[in-house]
Parts: structure tokens; sequence; C-alpha cells
């Protein structure tokens, strides 16, 4: 009875899609208000139907529902609860509705939080937004049921969630991950809409902006989230492995955080206005490349995509609408737009266009690599894969000039900065972090060219920071006056470039001076790893709740000293006879020690993995400031005041250039 | 030449050099890092190449696994049942790792036909055959059918 009701809500919320996609939209290209009107309630009933149908799904698995297939693939009687309620997400289908909840629920704070917004534009974004939730609601209910019964013959029992998702971990992994996927429809959205009423202005690249970074700072927690769950669940300690899976989510990321910074530019200078909406466009089509790749079975094999077509040719035919029609908008609005600001040579533009520059070198560097054996494997030319050693190489050398340039345009000013002042301005910063990272270097053992460039580069984004925050606080009335004064957005900027040195210096020093070691090991023996020794002391047996597990305990002693007593475990789950490799892990802000087992040589010996990894904490820790910073940033006063200014100032009017009006140092 | 002219054709000459070496870089870069893919069939007919790393996968064969007592040094066959290769690893296995299952191992063939691998994939699902590993036993079992309709070589 139950999933009936979620199949039925899924189908009203899909006619509740295709009127918001319609009506608001027609309303606002025949000038009607009460059409437009319709707009908000519509995206309200569509999260509530959709709501509907994810509590019903929730439901089934809580209540160990096995007569819906996709709860008697995906769950257990004996799972625990927690993961009964994560595995809703664990497969495909369940996943692809939780997508589209993100969606509604996007939907849903736009048509609430955008009140201030001119009526026109909140009914064509919010049609957009409703056409994507079309597109999705047909995939759902027409490929990916989930909620498919098994009738009459309700099997027994289910057969369990991987065991590679009963993980913390993956309960809000996922979530973020496509909160953050989903919400890059929003800037989307806003895009199409601006293009549609030929308004790319300052106020289109104002309200865009605070959507795009809650966005940006979801995603970014989701991929650490992810890379930190590769690191503990996989087992073996690596952190990122450039799989297609992950390069999916980093795709996306790249051009958005491309996309939050050419929409600076076009909110204070009104430049770059054209390029940034196709930053947009790219943005979400990335997403939607990613949801296809992930989605589309396309990674598990080309042929087996081929032999089972209809999900991945559905996906494939959305990404193609999407973009063929966004781009077609493009080349007939975009060149309306034009541009009137002047910049200098050696402007706060300039250092913005070549962040650009390079972001979107590094999204094609990753898509080209990750892309390239598909469509090898696809046209029947040959099999192949490309290796870490492509994207190590490629990539490292982008994000070391990207860390520098930002390091330098931290200092510029917008439309003109003169080259002798910013040359003196980098000499100190300059000198400090040069001293700093060689002594960091040192530090850890030993010079290398690229640890001492990682490092150098994370301690320039570093010093040159907080640098240009003391020049900025400087105050008449002291330095703490100073200090309040600076605007949130400031601050959120401050975050999210700390942010990016402490991933770049935790990636630099544990890809360099990280110490692994497999060894053969017996009860008793002791393994030394840099400055840390290893006893394995024994091993035994111990149930869980639906697995057995081989229990190994390990002493790690510092030059003599106990530092901690570690548990690894293999273990084999009853349901699916499945084994998995749980490592433990002495975590440090510092360090980290990590102690896997491999498999059992003889009787009595063991291959055993032992990892010391410096500063791998590092790579996460980083990304929480970024996620940090975007949200200390949206939070900023501005936000609100400019727009409540401008409603009574009646800025329902079309701008045509608003560009210099939001001059220079609003920064400062 | 017009002055504003003159500078944006050199702004466009810039970007097209800029392109030209990121797309030579890129280029050689990928050439560098390609893994291509052999099956034991083409690995004991001597088509891949030695000494280049390469990926090569098939089922382990069965009763082929050997251990070195003290070190992690193990030895095995893999093969798609119309030919094997021998493979000598070091290091952990992975969990899903057995006789009678589809892997994937890279590394580098040496002079006297024994691939010795410095990775080696089995995927996280028991069910799981991996792609390349599926391609090839077809590939192979109509080698072989083809062998017993009287043809002698087995081609591809």
């Amino acid at each position: 009875m139950y999933p009936e009701l979620g199949q039925l809500a899924l189908i009203l919320a899909l006619l509740l899609a295709v009127l918001l996609s319609v009506v608001p939209l027609a309303g606002s290209l025949t000038d009607r208000g009460n059409l437009q009107a319709f707009a908000r309630p519509l995206a309200a009933g569509m999260f509530v139907f959709i709501g509907l149908a994810f509590a019903v799904l929730t439901r089934a698995f809580v209540t160990d529902d096995f007569s819906v297939a996709y709860v008697a693939n995906n769950s257990n009687s004996m799972l625990p609860w927690y993961f009964k309620f994560s595995a809703v997400w664990g497969g495909h289908e369940g996943s692809l509705l939780l997508w589209i909840l993100m969606l509604a629920g996007w939907t849903l704070a736009v048509a609430i939080f955008s009140r201030r917004l001119p009526s026109v534009m909140i009914s064509q974004v919010l049609s957009v937004l409703g056409m994507i939730s079309v597109g999705f609601l047909l995939f759902i209910i027409i490929t990916s049921n989930p909620f498919d019964r098994l009738l009459p013959n309700v099997p027994a029992d289910g057969a369990d969630l991987n065991p590679l998702l009963q993980d913390m971990g993956l309960i809000i992994h996922p979530p973020l991950l496509y909160m953050g996927y989903v919400g890059f429809a929003v800037a989307f959205a806003f895009a199409i809409a601006a293009l549609i009423n030929g308004r790319l202005d300052a106020a289109w690249a104002r309200w865009s902006r605070p959507w795009t970074t809650v966005a940006w700072a979801f995603l970014s927690l989701g991929i650490a989230l992810g890379s930190w769950w590769a690191y503990y669940e996989l087992g073996w300690g690596g952190w990122w492995f450039w799989d297609p899976v992950e390069n999916a989510s980093l795709l996306p990321w790249l051009s958005g955080t491309a996309l939050m910074h050419s929409l600076a530019v076009t909110e204070k200078r009104g430049v770059f206005k054209s390029w940034t909406v196709l930053l947009a466009i790219v943005t979400f089509a990335l997403s939607l490349l990613g949801t296809f790749l992930v989605r589309s079975g396309v990674l598990t094999s080309v042929h087996a995509f081929a032999s089972d077509p209809e999900r991945g040719t559905f996906l494939l035919a959305l990404l193609a609408i999407t973009v063929i029609a966004s781009l077609a908008l493009y080349a007939f609005r975009a060149p309306v737009v034009h541009v009137r600001s002047r910049y200098g040579p050696l402007s706060r533009e300039i250092f913005l266009l070549l962040n650009n520059v390079l972001l979107v070198s590094a999204t094609l560097l990753v898509a080209v690599g990750t892309l390239y054996p598909l469509v090898l494997d696809f046209l029947e030319m040959g099999k192949l894969s490309i290796g870490e050693p492509f994207f190590n190489l490629t990539f490292s050398p982008l994000a070391v000039a990207t860390g520098l340039l930002l390091g330098a345009g931290i200092f510029s000013r917008w439309k003109k900065t003169d080259g002798g002042w910013l040359a003196r301005k980098l000499l100190w910063p300059l000198a400090v972090s040069l001293i700093a990272s060689t002594a960091v270097v040192i530090g850890y053992g030993g010079f290398k060219p690229w640890a001492f460039l990682g490092v150098f580069t994370a301690m320039w984004v570093v010093v040159a920071t907080f640098w240009d925050l003391w020049d900025k606080s400087s105050s008449r009335k002291g330095r703490i006056h100073g200090l309040r004064r600076q605007s949130r957005s400031y601050y959120g900027m401050v975050l999210g470039h700390l942010g990016l040195a402490i991933t770049m210096a935790g990636a630099t020093v544990v890809s360099n001076y990280g110490i692994e070691r497999d060894v053969r090991m017996v009860p008793g023996d002791v393994a030394t790893v840099g400055d840390y020794q290893f006893v394995f002391k024994d091993i035994g047996e111990r149930r869980g709740a639906n697995f057995t597990a081989q229990y190994g305990s390990f002493d790690v002693m510092l030059d003599g000293e106990p530092v901690a007593e570690l548990h690894p475990e293999k273990r084999q789950y009853s349901v699916g006879m499945s084994v998995m490799t749980e490592a433990d892990i002495d975590a440090g802000l510092f360090r980290d020690i990590f102690v896997a087992i491999g498999e059992r040589i003889s009787d009595d010996a063991w291959a055993i993995r032992l990892q010391y990894k410096p500063l791998v904490r590092w790579l996460w820790l980083g990304a929480i400031f970024m996620a940090a910073g975007g949200f200390l940033a949206i939070s900023d006063r501005r936000y609100r005041i400019r727009e409540r200014a401008e409603e009574k100032a009646g800025i329902g009017a079309p701008v045509t250039d608003a560009g210099p009006a939001h001059s220079a140092g609003a920064v400062s | 030449m017009h002055p504003i002219r003159k500078k944006r054709l050199t702004i466009v000459l810039f970007l097209l050099v800029g392109l030209g070496v990121a797309v030579a870089l890129t280029t050689y870069a990928l050439r560098q890092n390609i893994n291509l893919f052999y099956d034991p069939s083409q690995i004991s007919a001597g088509e891949a190449p030695v000494d280049v790393r390469i990926r090569a996968g098939g089922m382990v064969e069965e009763g082929s696994v050997v251990r070195a007592p003290d070190s992690l040094t193990v030895e095995f066959r893999v093969t798609d049942f119309s030919a094997s290769v021998p493979v000598e690893y070091t290091g952990i296995l992975p969990d899903l790792f057995a006789e009678g299952q589809g892997v994937v191992a890279m590394g580098r063939l040496d002079t006297n036909g024994r691939f010795v691998a410095d990775q080696v994939l089995a995927k996280h699902d028991e069910n799981y055959m991996p792609p390349e590993v599926a391609d090839a036993l077809e590939k192979a079992s109509k080698g072989q059918n083809k062998a017993s309709a009287n043809t002698n070589t087995v081609s591809y």
C-alpha cells in the first residue's frame, strides 16, 4: 500500500514540476503577474510530494518491507537501524530520489529566500529549476523506480547493503555531495533567467553569488568526506585515486570555483559577464556529466552500458538537451551584453581572469583524463587506462601556479595596480614564506623540489592572506576596531584561501614524506616505520552485529614510549560473505598512524600494512575551512541591506549596465 | 596596422601559443601515462611490449598461487583459458583476490615473459568481473571454438 503511495507522490510531483516549468515562465514572458504568482506555491508543492515519496521509501527500509525490490536489494533485517536509514541512498534508485529531493529543496529555498527578487526573475528561475526537475522525475519514474515491487514472491530477507557502504561517512557523504552538485542548478537557473531577460547585470551576479557559494561549500565538504572515507574505509590509506567517480565530483568543483571568482568580478566591476554565464552553464553541465558517469553504469563497463542503455541514454539525452538548449540561448543572447568598463594589464580583474584560466585548464585536464579512455573504449579503439601519474604531473603545476597567483592577487587593486608598488608589497611576504617553507621541508627530513614548491605555495598563500588582513585592519582606533570593521565576506575569503593552503600543505607533505610499509608479521614481531615501532601483539576473533572479524592488536611506540594501541580488523560479513578490511588509525593533527591487516600468509603469519601519514588530516581540515569561509561569506549583511535599498529604489526595471556603480575597493 | 588591431592580434597570438603549448604538454603527459591492456593470449604470443608499464588481466589459475615463505612475494598464473602468464607481485593482495577470480594487474613484462606487477586489482564485489577480463575470456573462448573448427591458429 505505502509503496504505491510513494509512486503516486512522485507522479504528482512530476505534474507539479511540469506546471512549474511552464506557467510562471509563460507569465513572465506575457507579463501576467497572476501566472507568475504560481511559481512559489508550485515549488512548495513539488517539494512536499517528493519529500513524501522519500519518506515512504525510508519507511520501507526501516520496516524491512522486502516486497519493494530496491529495499530487498539494498537492505537486510540484520542491518543496524542507522544503516537502514542511510541505505535509502545506498543504491541507484534511492540515490536518484535523494538527488531529486535535494533539487526540490534548493528550489524551495530559492522560493523562500528570494522574496526581494523581481517577480519576473524569480518566476523564470523557478521555472528553469522546474524543467530540471521534470527531466529527473521522468528519469526516475521511467527507468529507475524505487517503488517497484517483488510480488507475489516476496523474499524472506534482503540481500544486504554493500559492506563498504555500512559506515558513518557514507551516511552523510552523498547528501553533502548532492547538495553541492544540485546546488549549481540554482546558479544555472539564474544564468538562464538572466539570458532570457537579457539582463546580465551586477544585480544578477549578486543574486547568484550566495547560491553558488553555498553549493560550492557543500560540494567541498562532500568531496572531502568522500576522500576521508576512501582513506579509512577502502582500507589502504590512499586519499585520492583520480578515479573517474572522484573526478566526476572534482570537475564541477573546479569550474564552480572559477565561477565563484568570476561572479565576484561581474558583481563588483560589471565585466566578464558572458564568461560568467558560460561558466554557470558549464558548471551545471559538469554536475550532470558527473551524475551520468556515476549513474549510467558507463564506468563499470562501457559495454555494460551499451547492452543496457536505457538509463545511460536517458541521462545523456538530459545532458545534451541542457547543454544544447542553454548554449543556443547563450549564442542568441550573450552578444547583446556590452562591456564598457576598462581595466589595466595589472589589475585585480586580470588576476582573477588568470585564476579562471588556470581553473578551467585544470577542469579540462581532469575531463580529458577521465573521458578519454571511455571514448576510446566506446569507439572500440582499444582499452587503456590513464594512470595517476598523468593527473599528478599535469594537475600539480596548475595548483602551484594558482596558489602563487593567489598570493600576489590578494594585494592587487581593481582597475589598475602599480607594478612597482605590488613588487615592493610582495617582497616581505616572499622572503618570509621562502624561509618558513625551507625550514618546514628540512624539518620533514629532506629537500625535494616538488615538496618544497608545494609547501612554499601554501606558505605563500597563508602569509599573503594574513599580510593583507594586517594591512586592511590598520586603523586609527586600534587593531581590534580595524579587524571588526572588515566584512564577513572578506573573512569568508580569508578562510577559503587559508583552507586551500591547508589542503595544499597536507597533500604535499603526506605525498612526499609519508611512509608506507607492507610487511609479513607473526604475533610478537616488531616493525619500524620512520621513528615509530609497531608491536604485533596478537590476533583473535570477534563477533559484530552482522559480521565476524579477525581482530588484531598492535602497540605503537615512539622512542620506547607507548603512543597508541590499535585494533585493525578483517571482517567477514555473514549475508553476502564479503570480506572487508577495517584499518585502525591513531589520528592526530600532525600525523596519523595507520595499521591494516592484509591476507593471511600462513598459519600464524599475516601481511600487514603500516603507515606514517604526516599532515594527512590537513587535507580535510582545509576543506572544512573552505566551506566555513563559504558559509561565512553568504551571511554578510550586504546581501540583505543592498537588496532592501534596491527594493526601495524600485529595481524591478532592467538595469543595463550597473558595473561601475559598484566601484573599486568594495572589498576593502 | 591600427594599434588596437595590433594589440588584439598580439593577444590572439599569445593565446594561441599558450594553448598550443598546453595541448602539446598534455598530449605528451598523456602518452607517457597511458597503460594499455593485454590479455594472456596476447602476452604469450609476444604482442605485448617488454619493460613498458601495461595492464594485464584474466582469471587466477586454480592451484597456481605460490607464496614465498619469508616475504610478501607471491607468484601466480593468470589465464584466459587459452594461454596463461606467470605473474610476480610483492605486497598486499586485495581482499577478493582468490584462485578462480578475475584480476587486473599493473606492471611490466620482463624478458623471460614473466609479468612483474606493482599493483593487483580485484573489485569489491564477488560477482564483479573486470570488463577487460570478461572481454578477454570471451575472445579466448571464441578462439578455441575456431581452433576446434579446424583452424589451428588462434587469431584475433
